[in-house]
């Protein structure tokens, strides 16, 4: 069971974080709600929960809450370029369908 | 798949729901689009990876429009189509602009509004039609906004756009107008000083007066802000609307005229070593020394080795000229340097070592340099567009601007009454009484002013609007509520109310044209050194419409009840009011107020014989009895 991160995602968010100034990590999860079913949650994490998960990948540490775990247990989270955009990508393996933009997905 | 960014925590938007927001930098030479990803405000790049986009707009005859370098490139090849600058004429007429003949461009007047407010905004004539400031600009926000959604990957929810301090009404709501014809959701307006401060995290520090210099391509303006409880107030803004970085590259491509005795070139040459003097500016940034080699159409080869210390020297005088604006603008706002907690430094230009350090002399203190000075005003910008479309929690600021100078409406006498005082917060709403002048007054012109000065002449016109439909009353007796009401963008509504009867008028303003930056700082300073004559001049406006009302009165009470005077006191008060009449020619109140309490004593008796004929009136044919139950 984990959740990872490659070398340049954890890149990002170390350094997002430094220069945010403050948190203790990502806190990554997932929600009921989009088009098919599941949408994914990435937010900067200023405390731990007392149920949390915690992964740490390249020196970043990663909080997940159980119940989303089962959604995304296995997955990895990479930092990518496309055209002018730029950002986090899902790799998630548990994934059935998505939305055509991949935002939301069925597990 | 889409790519995500992290959120604050709680802040997850749900899929196809992100609130994407972008601050933009609508700038007189560059402009720039910034958003905040992942925590952190950056700048947008476009697919080549610059940031800057040139405010260079270019119309083509098959209807196509040129946006930013390629529109710059054929800035002199097709000048009369190729608009650059177009922020010098947001929301101005021709007049408002002065150097119109030294211009390329076919100018046009446009029509009248017909709702009495002015002449409109000039319009340029181009080969793909007559086109406005603002259509100009929407095409520059236009790319921007493309831009923004390509790189974000999604539809913005809005939009910070900055403005000079100085914009006035019309020029504000001219930037709104051509951000809503570019399909953007304005937020917000704000400062560029203001943006440049958050940008740096003033707004989170605390307390403390900053000033913000601001050298760019073309122009400089100084600004000194006051930050009170999460609130920039504009304390002074200063500045010269005809010197910037442009100016020091002139001065290289002089020295290199001289060097090489050249008399003046053709247009391409000059273009040529303007390039080469912009790179060897920029390069002693840097650098000690540049060596500029160029050779020219002409066939002579040019070859020189400038040194920074005889740059220095070169431009000396361009960086002293910024120093003047800097000194009136603190003794606008009455400071001296010591009170001046921080420098901001803004605009490319300002990365010249030599402005720095005349900076950090007239100071006292390293002014702030961090960040980018080309970018920093569209960093502040995305800061501040990322608060307001939700993506930070409500316990943190929220920044609040001013209104630059006091609004206001026209009252008997030619006087300006001032409804919202400047450097009052925005959003605002104030409202304030006013009555009928004459008897059976039904209508009233409500005149909306804008300035400092107490005679409605020394202020600017805003709009004009009647209030029609107020029942016929005794003078006085009306009570008309005139409320203000001003925007997030320091945009005005203005409505009047008459209590009694509910009848309502309103206007949006929307000026047809603005003031210039010298104007706005010429009408500033002039509040404070004529504060003694506006003083005397309320006076005695005041003391001639009050005499107008009681000669008024007088003659009525004549008229009616003349026949209660003897021949003696009747020519006594005729004869004051004649005096009184006289001295109302005179520009001195306190002859006029003598004159009218000399008037006001001449009628006592009269008027006691008429309150006595009117009671009598009221007396007569009743019954001792039917008064007492009154």
């Amino acid at each position: 069971m984990a959740i990872t991160l490659t070398e340049n995602a954890a890149k990002h968010v170390e350094n997002f974080i430094a220069k945010r100034g403050k948190g203790v990590g990502l806190r990554i999860g997932v929600r009921t709600s989009g088009c098919s079913g599941m949408a994914y949650k990435l937010e900067f994490a200023d405390e731990l929960a007392s149920d949390d998960l915690q992964f740490v990948s390249h020196g970043v540490t990663v909080l997940v809450d159980p119940k989303s775990l089962s959604y995304i247990d296995g997955m990895e989270l990479d930092y990518t370029r496309e055209g002018l955009n730029e950002g986090f990508k899902f790799n998630n393996p548990n994934v059935k369908n998505q939305c055509g933009c991949g935002e939301s997905f069925g597990v | 798949m889409a790519l995500l960014q992290i959120s604050e925590p709680g802040l997850s938007t749900l899929p196809h729901q992100h609130r994407l927001a972008v601050g933009i930098d609508l700038g007189t030479t560059n402009s720039l689009v910034a958003t905040v990803r992942n925590g952190i405000s950056v700048v947008l790049n476009d697919e080549n990876g610059r940031a800057m986009l040139p405010s260079v707009v270019r119309y083509l005859a098959d209807g196509s429009v040129a946006v930013g370098e390629a529109a710059q490139a054929m800035q002199s090849e097709d000048a009369a189509n190729t608009i650059v600058s177009v922020k010098r004429f947001m929301g101005r007429g021709l007049k408002d602009v002065g150097e119109i003949s030294r211009l390329p461009y076919r100018f046009a007047d446009a029509p009248p509004t017909g709702t009495g407010q002015g002449s409109g905004m000039l319009q340029l004539r181009t080969v793909a039609g007559v086109k406005s400031p603002v259509e100009v600009s929407a095409e520059i926000l236009k790319v921007l906004r493309n831009r923004a959604e390509a790189a974000l990957g999604g539809e913005l929810v809005g939009a910070v756009i900055t403005v000079p301090a100085y914009f006035d009404d019309a020029q504000r709501q001219a930037t709104k107008d051509a951000a809503r014809l570019a399909g953007l959701n304005v937020l917000r307006l704000l400062n560029e000083p203001t943006a440049a401060a958050i940008a740096y995290g003033l707004d989170n520090a605390a307390e403390g007066i900053y000033a913000v210099y601001d050298l760019g391509g073309g122009t400089f303006d100084i600004s000194i802000l006051r930050l009170s409880r999460g609130v920039f107030e504009v304390l002074a803004a200063n500045g010269d609307s005809a010197l910037g970085g442009d100016d020091f590259d002139q001065r290289i491509h002089c020295w290199l005229l001289e060097k090489n005795h050249l008399s003046a070139l053709g247009p391409q040459d000059t273009r040529l070593l303007l390039t080469h003097a912009r790179a060897a500016k920029e390069q002693l940034t840097e650098h000690a020394e540049t060596r500029i080699t160029a050779a020219l159409s002409t066939g002579e080869v040019i070859d020189n080795v400038l040194t920074r210390s005889e740059f220095h020297t070169l431009s000396q005088n361009l960086v002293q000229r910024t120093l003047q604006p800097l000194r009136r603008a603190l003794r606008d706002a009455k400071l001296e340097v010591a009170d001046i907690k921080g420098v901001v430094m803004v605009g490319g230009a300002t990365r010249m070592p030599q402005v720095q350090h005349a900076v950090e002399e007239f100071f006292g203190q390293t002014p702030l340099t961090n960040l980018d000075p080309d970018k920093v005003v569209a960093l502040g910008a995305a800061i501040q567009a990322n608060l307001l479309a939700g993506n930070r929690s409500g316990d943190e600021w929220l920044l609040l601007d001013v209104i630059p100078l006091s609004l206001g409406i026209e009252t008997m006498g030619g006087l300006a009454e001032k409804i919202i005082p400047r450097n009052s917060t925005i959003p605002t709403a104030r409202a304030q009484e006013f009555t009928t002048y004459k008897d059976g007054q039904t209508a009233m012109s409500i005149h909306v002013v804008q300035g400092e000065r107490e005679l409605v002449s020394d202020c600017r016109s805003l709009a004009k609007f009647e209030l029609r439909g107020i029942p016929a009353m005794v003078a006085g007796a009306a009570r008309i509520r005139v409320t203000f009401q001003v925007d997030a963008d320091g945009l005005l509504n203005v409505s009047a109310r008459e209590m009694g009867s509910g009848v309502e008028a309103a206007i949006a303003v929307k000026p047809s044209y603005g003031l210039s930056d010298g104007e706005i700082t010429r009408m500033l300073q002039e509040s404070t050194q004529h504060a003694q004559d506006d003083m005397h001049a309320r006076a005695l406006r005041e003391q001639q419409t009050e005499a107008g009302q009681l000669l008024e009165a007088v003659q009525h009470a004549l008229e009616q009840d003349g026949g209660l005077l003897s021949q003696a006191e009747r020519t006594l008060i005729e004869t004051q009011m004649g005096l009184l009449r006289d001295t109302l020619q005179l520009a001195d109140h306190l002859a006029i107020k003598r004159a009218a309490t000399a008037l006001n004593d001449a009628t006592v008796s009269f008027a006691q014989a008429r309150m006595d004929k009117s009671v009598a009136h009221v007396l007569t044919g009743k019954k001792i009895a039917e008064l007492g139950e009154k």
